[in-house]
């Protein structure tokens, strides 16, 4: 009986450790997307020179970030409480939303099959991807200061 | 009795002489013939460049339009204030629904001064308070530049207001306050001349201040407080301090703010988001040289803390 119980809070630890915060752990998610495509500016800018492997490297951070955004699971209903610049409109219009993280895994994913071969290119991809983040963000997301 | 007739007479008469000064000081008042006259030609190569500064699609498309569609000035967006709802109108090339019909003088009198060509007072949720410190010209350019877009049928939904916002005449004396073509900044001698072109850019067409500065109860922008962020008069949350004080972008160099307006990415990667991402693709129309203007100007103004309160703290959970 004591095994079990320990087994089970045991497990109810573990569960709480993968999802107690969906806050932080879709922070930290954009953070590394931000990094990533921080990254990928520097070498537009023309402040970093171009490095195919490092380009491959950070798409590969954006694409795989953005299958790893289960709503379901990062954006429980309720999770618009908290420190969080989440809006409501997520929950009120989920489709949409959905649509736009689809979108993301889409285009993500075909930078990554396709990498871009030198700085002009990589601009037009960083657009096209950059694009995901303001369309996302325009509606979805309430500035709080 | 008799004097008591002389007292009523003379209050009678007193508020006759009031009503016929309210209603001269609430008239609407049109451009003169010198600005008229300054308006020019009018190209429209020059003036696609005033339609991106001035942001004309971000209220005037159909709500979420993207790519070519955002040329066709159909209306319908609703701006929800506290004022009550306001629906932008068709300003499409359209005749009889848009604007086609109008001259370069009309949409200088509409810009400029908030005036229709009936002769009525516009709110001002359309920005006139800014754009009523553009060059005549550049209007007469962006007027040439309209003329160049599709033409879509169909008028928007009339605006929702309560009273007594929904009395237009009211507005002459709001604007009697509030419109004034002067600049809002005295910037010191020798400022330059780049700082010079990005003022008149966002405290003109680019209206900048209509969202970043906090507004008193009236309406009227608080221009001691001018670009220090402000509660969202439409929509939710906050606008950003984008002077140099507390809370605002110090940081930013005005390569950092330049390189924001083009491709919507802050210095820390964050992406653009709210109303500013319609503004920012705006902005990456302009030439280069019109962001680094905005830049250097951002960089010249006075610093201010924030124009909104703080946050409030979280509730305890649980």
């Amino acid at each position: 009986m004591r095994k079990l119980i320990l087994a089970i809070s045991a497990l109810a630890l573990a569960g709480t450790a993968a999802f107690a915060d969906p806050i932080a752990d879709r922070k930290a998610l954009m953070k590394a997307n931000g990094k990533a495509a921080g990254a990928l500016s520097a070498i537009v800018k023309g402040e970093q020179p171009f490095d195919a492997a490092a380009v491959l490297a950070a798409l590969t951070t954006l694409s795989e970030n953005a299958s790893k955004i289960d709503v379901a699971a990062l954006f429980p209903a309720g999770s618009d409480k908290g420190d969080t610049t989440a809006s409501p409109k997520i929950w009120e219009n989920t489709a949409d939303f959905q649509a736009r993280v689809d979108k993301l895994k889409t285009d993500t994913a075909a930078a990554v099959a396709a990498p871009p071969a030198d700085v002009d290119s990589l601009k037009a991809t960083l657009g096209t991807i950059g694009n995901n983040c303001g369309g996302c963000h325009e509606n979805f997301r309430i500035k709080k200061g | 009795m008799a004097s008591i007739g002389k007292l009523a007479g003379a209050v009678v008469a007193l508020a006759g002489v009031g009503a016929v000064a309210a209603w001269f000081l609430s008239a609407p008042v049109r451009l003169d013939a010198g600005a008229v006259a300054a308006l020019g030609t009018g190209d429209a190569k020059r003036g696609e460049r005033i339609f991106w500064a001035g942001g004309c699609t971000s209220c005037h498309a159909r709500p979420k339009s993207e790519g070519p569609a955002r040329l066709e000035l159909a209306g319908g967006l609703e701006l929800k204030t506290p004022f009550g709802i306001f629906v932008a109108p068709n300003i499409s090339s359209d005749p009889q629904d848009g604007i086609g019909s109008w001259s370069a003088e009309d949409l200088a009198n509409a810009m400029m001064r908030g005036v229709s060509p009936r002769g009525s007072h516009y709110y001002p949720a359309f920005p006139y308070t800014s754009y009523a410190r553009m060059k005549p010209a550049d209007i007469g350019d962006l007027h040439a530049f309209m003329k160049t877009l599709p033409a879509v049928e169909g008028k928007a939904a009339g605006h929702r207001l309560g009273f007594p916002f929904n009395i237009r005449r009211g507005l002459g004396f709001w604007k009697r306050l509030y419109l004034t073509a002067e600049p809002v900044l005295a910037l010191p001698e020798g400022t330059p001349e780049e700082a010079l072109a990005g003022q008149y850019l966002v405290e003109g067409p680019g209206h900048c201040g209509e969202c970043h500065t906090p507004r008193q109860f009236t309406g009227g922008l608080k221009k001691d407080q001018w670009l220090a962020g402000a509660v969202a008069a439409e929509g939710d949350g906050i606008v950003p301090n984008i002077t140099g004080g507390e809370g605002g972008i110090d940081t930013w160099s005005a390569g950092d703010i330049a390189s924001f307006l083009e491709t919507g990415f802050t210095p820390d990667f964050d992406s653009v988001g709210g109303a500013m991402v319609a503004v920012q693709r705006n902005m990456a129309q302009l030439p280069a040289a019109d962001r680094e203007a905005i830049a250097a100007y951002l960089k010249a103004i006075p610093p201010h803390p924030n124009g909104y309160p703080p946050p409030k703290p979280e509730e305890p959970k649980g």
